[in-house]
């Protein structure tokens, strides 16, 4: 069923269509990293496609430190997957990024839902989306040292106490005098005198 | 009378009307313990919100890779810990799924019943907590007091009450119990009474309709956007359930039907919870059935497959038998070789859409595994549903899209 929308993804993009498979009826699209956006938003607009329901977003880090180099080019493996509920079918868009500072175009525009997402692969594997509006860690904290889900990230390794933090937040009690919300009413204008 | 303050006029007060930051939760009781919304208040408007998952973050993934496939298993009990069995029959699909292997009928009527007890209780426990979150503690008491008969039966089964751990890759760990199919055929009328008991007690309150009808609106378009699944998703009215657009199991065959709702509000989301509970008891019901009708001693009458390098041998060849020994020491030490490969596998749990992304570099433990927790997505348009509305509209809409944070933050 599905194979249709791997056939219109070959005709369409032609060589930027790494790779095509349909393992155990998973239908994957292997794209290059530069026409990400384009792939995502040709499955979301395509009528034929009409993948309009975003399923998921994450990463894969394909590198063995054991045995393959860190910097290898095809390290990360970041992917989407998408539905359609009219035509019910579903297929999984890959591309592949460097081991050094990987950097990827980001899907928002096409799903809104690959907010977190994105958020939630930069935060495991360090990847950065370009023009994600918040780009923030998502499940750890901002203090959090390395990104776990790298294959040399050591499962044992413990992270360093966080400091106490200042003024992360602006407006927290207790209130100056001039600001926030008095208590009683009369206080305001006796404060103004 | 005078008035008492003469002082100043009305006009004159200015009061500040700069926006007032609210940290709510991680330990505000309607927040589960684990999520904390920064909100921007305009009086009690909630202008923005910035939700913050992550409090129960436990490296679901990371521990996944340093196990065998089997050792998953109990995390996977972690996750939505309110229906552990659909967590572990999605899990173990997705490995058979990698391995090619599908269990013989009777194991796969079993994993529909089982499943759908869970469901139920998964429901039961949301709308009863949705509802004791705003007052009224009786359903929940109610709620409750069923969801501990399904429990009971599920402890008949596996031993366990909470954390059932009861799915193998290739089966299940036991057979069907003596008692089981009639423990679960009389819980069924009892249960389907007393949810309907609870709806009375709601659906003609004032308060509890004026609280959830219109709050929380979640749209269409949105919702397919934001990957929203599950009840939330039907809410909205869109149809969409893996069990009837990508049927796996025997669901197929059974005669069910999905609810929807209309406006994607709160109510929507209450009722579409409770008709599912009532769709679920006519699944059990037809398993049921169905499984009576297995000729028993024919291949379909078993639990497990039969396959030496998938599923452990019975415990008397372990103890005798050289052979059996060796194959559950290589099965435990080594675990399953799984071929190369990776896969995508997805069922319906009780929230939607709960899918594992496995990738498998052959041997026996797995190179990733990525859950794909539906609460996740359905909290992220969670946003759009409480900005805009009033601060005490949080309570009914957090509880209605069922936040469980075991699958949340993983």
């Amino acid at each position: 069923m599905s194979k249709l929308i791997l056939e219109r993804l070959k005709a369409q993009f032609g060589d930027d269509i790494l790779e095509v498979s349909s393992f155990r009826g998973d239908d994957v699209a292997l794209v290059k990293p530069a026409r990400w956006v384009d792939v995502a938003r040709f499955v979301h607009d395509d009528p034929r496609c009409d993948c309009t329901y975003f399923v998921d977003l994450s990463a894969n880090d394909r590198c063995d430190p054991r045995t393959d180099d860190l910097d290898m080019d095809d390290r990360f493996e970041v992917y989407v997957i998408a539905y359609s509920v009219a035509k019910k079918h579903r297929v999984r868009i890959k591309t592949r990024l460097p081991g050094d500072e990987p950097r990827l175009a980001t899907v928002i525009p096409v799903w809104s839902g690959a907010n977190w997402m994105e958020r939630e692969v930069f935060d495991m594997f360090g990847v950065h989306f370009e023009g994600h509006p918040d780009q923030r860690r998502i499940l750890t904290y901002d203090e959090f040292k390395g990104h776990p889900l790298r294959k040399d990230y050591p499962a044992n390794r413990a992270q360093p106490l966080v400091e106490y933090r200042e003024g992360t937040f602006n407006k927290l009690g207790p209130f100056l005098q001039d600001e926030g919300m008095p208590l009683n009413r009369s206080a305001a204008p006796d404060e103004r005198n | 009378m005078e008035p008492v303050d003469l002082d100043f006029e009305e006009a004159d007060l200015e009061l500040p009307s700069e926006p007032m930051t609210l940290l709510m939760g991680p330990s505000h009781p309607a927040m589960h313990g684990t999520i904390r919304m920064i909100l921007k208040l305009d009086g009690e408007t909630v202008q923005d919100v910035d939700i913050q998952p992550g409090y129960l973050h436990r490296a679901f993934e990371k521990m996944s890779e340093r196990g065998t496939w089997s050792q998953v298993f109990p995390y996977t009990d972690r996750l939505n810990y309110v229906s552990p069995l659909l967590n572990n029959v999605g899990y173990a699909l997705a490995v058979e799924k990698l391995l090619g292997v599908e269990v013989p009928r009777k194991g796969q009527l079993f994993r529909v019943i089982l499943g759908e007890m869970s469901r139920i209780s998964d429901h039961l426990t949301c709308n009863g907590a949705m509802a004791m979150e705003l007052g009224a503690f009786t359903p929940f008491l109610w709620y409750l007091k069923a969801r501990e008969w399904i429990w009971e039966a599920c402890e008949e089964q596996t031993g366990a009450r909470l954390t059932h751990s009861f799915f193998r890759i290739g089966g299940a760990a036991m057979p069907p119990t003596e008692k089981i199919q009639s423990q679960i055929r009389s819980i069924l009328p009892r249960l389907l009474e007393v949810v309907t008991e609870g709806e009375s007690l709601l659906l003609k309150n004032r308060i509890f309709l004026d609280r959830t009808q219109g709050v929380g609106i979640l749209t269409k378009e949105h919702a397919l956007g934001m990957g929203v699944s599950g009840p939330v998703l039907r809410s909205c009215g869109i149809d969409y359930d893996v069990r009837k657009d990508k049927p796996y199991l025997t669901y197929a065959e059974c005669d069910f039907d999905v609810p929807v709702g209309e406006d994607g509000d709160t109510y929507d989301r209450f009722m579409v919870r409770a008709e599912e509970i009532r769709q679920s008891c006519r699944i059990i019901e037809q398993s049921l059935d169905l499984m009576k009708k297995i000729a028993p001693g024919s291949p379909e009458d078993a639990v497990s497959i039969v396959d030496p390098r998938i599923v452990l041998p019975p415990k008397d060849k372990v103890y005798t038998t050289i052979e059996g020994t060796i194959a559950h020491f290589k099965l435990i030490m080594e675990g399953i070789d799984v071929p190369p490969g990776e896969v995508y596998g997805y069922t319906e749990a009780g929230n939607g859409e709960l899918g594992f992304l496995l990738v498998s570099r052959g041997g026996g433990n797995p190179w990733r595994v990525r859950v794909r927790g539906p609460c996740f997505f359905s909290l992220q348009a969670a946003h759009d549903m409480i900005r805009g509305k009033m601060l005490a509209d949080i309570i009914p809409t957090f509880g209605s899209i069922n936040m469980i944070g075991g699958e949340c933050d993983r």
